[in-house]
């Protein structure tokens, strides 16, 4: 295996998804794969080859500093699961 | 470990600037400061699915600016990566930034440390997009929730890293003054740390002094003035200094300067929220700077504290310490020259700056912005002065007038008739009266004793209220008490 148990865990934790024991089995597997298939494309021979971030060959893509209109406060608001208010209300920060 | 161990501290900063575009980074939102809450927010700066962003090229160019000022190379092509965090004020949950490649990397700030010229290296000035405002009902550790405002989320901001090159809590203050002249001076930011579009976070740790390795480092957060840049600094090293002469270890962890209790305490949260997974931002294409480009932004810039510095010490003839104070500021700096323009004794009007009207607004907690004396009321004073109308002492109560009541201290002096007492047979009478009345003192300059003649000057000033030319009284009292 690739990937330990443990890295699963850790990476589920940083995106916030509580796995079951069962999924987290499921996502070893998965993930092993990915990274095997990744060993296979390791292969090659990259060495001449500039790394690519994008593959749209386009650069400098600008807007002016210009102001347009935006939402209204009602408008940015409506998908809130709670609000106090003109704010949106989120759980308090800091555990413990 | 070792109590005699003398040790010294190895400070870096990380400093983010606002800047001053009208729109926001990647949306057109208004950046305007102190709207309704959630009034200037849009599908993108809210994160909402699907969206895309778009580079405000002003942005950019306040960033090329700014790297430019402080001698930084421009990289030929740099990207943007996303910086992948849970925290309510981002609601992407991740923040657009830069991360391998940066704007700008290398460059410097020159310091004038009494009068000599020192460097802080700067690391890289990178792009990035402000975050939102979490406001907290009650005190932070009690409320059950928070309240968030996206206004400010989206707004653009560089960061900028130096070397661990400051030593010192005051040198890391002035450091960021700077700093802060330099974006005053370049227009690309207010620089205002209350308002926090001037914001500080600082590596710190200390070592034996004269070693050249680094030890254990804490970040400090949570600085939201100059002075509290220095008194967190002071109580960390401190802090770090106790710790390791009782032979205990400085522990790596950020934590919170508490302005109230004049503390920095541990931050709580965990340590798997350094672990940002950062990858290029597959939504933005990379950003490409020419040579044409950075020319033309070069040939754009004004001239920098440094350089104005200078021009004040070879110009006018200040010392490099006023040239230094002066320059700070961008207004300053005008309002100075405006006088200068009006005045020619440059000394004097740089005096008069630094000591009686930022005296006064220091005081009062103001800015430059808000002086009310204007170059020409300075000047005129000045001018009074000089021609011998009103002396030195009379002319600071006439400032403290002039702040007051705003009108020119010519006005002043006219109506509360403090024309200086030059008229010699006017002074004589008093200076005789004076002579009668103080035979002590008198005695005692006749005694070989200089300084009684302090005394009867002094004796004089009372009579006319301070208006008597001074130095009519002393050669008056020199020529009368040699010829008694």
């Amino acid at each position: 295996m690739k990937i330990t148990r443990q890295e699963v865990e850790h990476v589920a934790r940083l995106a916030r998804l509580g796995l079951s024991g069962e999924e987290r089995e499921k996502m070893q597997a998965q993930l092993n794969a990915i990274l095997t298939y990744i060993d296979k494309l390791n292969q090659l021979n990259t060495s001449e080859i500039e790394p690519t971030s994008h593959v749209i060959p386009m650069t400098n893509v600008f807007r002016e500093d210009a102001v347009s209109s935006c939402l209204s406060q009602e408008e940015a608001l409506a998908n809130a699961p709670d609000r106090q208010e003109v704010f949106f209300r989120v759980p308090r920060i800091l555990e413990e | 470990m070792n109590a005699e161990l003398t040790y010294e501290a190895v400070i870096g900063l990380e400093v983010h600037v606002q800047l001053l575009t009208e729109s926001k980074i990647f949306c057109g939102c208004s950046t305007r400061f102190g709207e309704d809450p959630n009034s200037q927010t849009c599908p993108v700066c809210l994160g909402m699915p699907g969206v895309l962003p778009v580079l405000n090229k002003k942005a950019v160019e306040f960033a090329i600016r700014t790297a430019l000022a402080v001698h930084g190379t421009v990289a030929p092509h740099c990207r943007f990566a996303r910086k992948n965090y849970f925290y309510p004020d981002l609601p992407k949950d991740y923040q657009i930034s830069q991360y391998e490649l940066p704007l700008a990397v290398g460059g410097f700030v020159e310091m004038s440390d009494h009068g000599t010229a020192r460097r802080v290296r700067i690391r890289r000035i990178h792009l990035e997009e402000d975050a939102g405002k979490l406001l907290h009902a009650g005190a932070m550790d009690q409320a059950d929730y928070s309240l968030v405002d996206f206004n400010r989320c989206g707004v653009p901001l560089i960061e900028m890293v130096t070397e661990p090159d400051l030593r010192t809590p005051e040198e890391a203050a002035e450091f960021l003054k700077q700093f802060r002249a330099i974006l005053q001076y370049l227009g690309v930011s207010q620089g205002n740390m209350e308002e926090g579009n001037l914001r500080c976070d600082a590596n710190v740790s200390v070592r034996p002094s004269g070693s050249a390795d680094f030890g254990v480092k804490t970040e400090v957060k949570n600085m939201n003035s100059f002075r509290n840049v220095q008194r967190a600094l002071e109580y960390e090293i401190q802090r770090q200094m106790t710790l390791l002469r009782a032979g205990r270890p400085v522990i790596q962890e950020t934590r919170l300067w508490d302005a109230d209790e004049e503390v920095t305490l541990p931050m709580r949260g965990k340590e798997e929220a350094h672990d940002y997974r950062y990858f290029p931002e597959p939504d933005l294409v990379p950003v490409e700077v020419s040579p044409a480009w950075i020319e033309e932004i070069a040939a754009s810039l004004p001239e920098l504290p440094a350089e104005r510095r200078r021009r004040f010490v070879q110009a006018y003839g200040l010392p490099e310490y006023d040239a230094a104070v002066l320059t700070g500021s961008k207004a300053l700096a005008n309002y100075f020259e405006e006088c200068a323009q009006l005045h020619r004794d440059a000394k004097l009007v740089s005096n008069w700056i630094m000591s009686e009207l930022l005296g006064y607004l220091n005081r009062e907690g103001k800015d430059i912005s808000e002086n009310p004396v204007t170059p020409a009321q300075l000047a005129a004073l000045l001018n009074l002065i000089r021609g011998g109308v009103i002396s030195g002492k009379i002319a600071k109560g006439v400032f403290e007038e002039m702040i007051q009541t705003r009108k020119s201290p010519e006005t002043i002096v006219e109506e509360k008739g403090l024309v200086q007492i030059s008229d010699r047979d006017e002074l004589s009478q008093i200076v005789d009266q004076v002579i009668e009345q103080n035979p002590g003192p008198v005695s005692d300059f006749k005694g070989g004793k200089e300084k009684a003649l302090t005394a009867l000057v002094g004796a004089v000033m009372r009579v006319t209220k301070g208006k008597a030319n001074p130095q009519l009284i002393n050669d008056l009292l020199r020529e009368k008490l040699a010829g008694r």
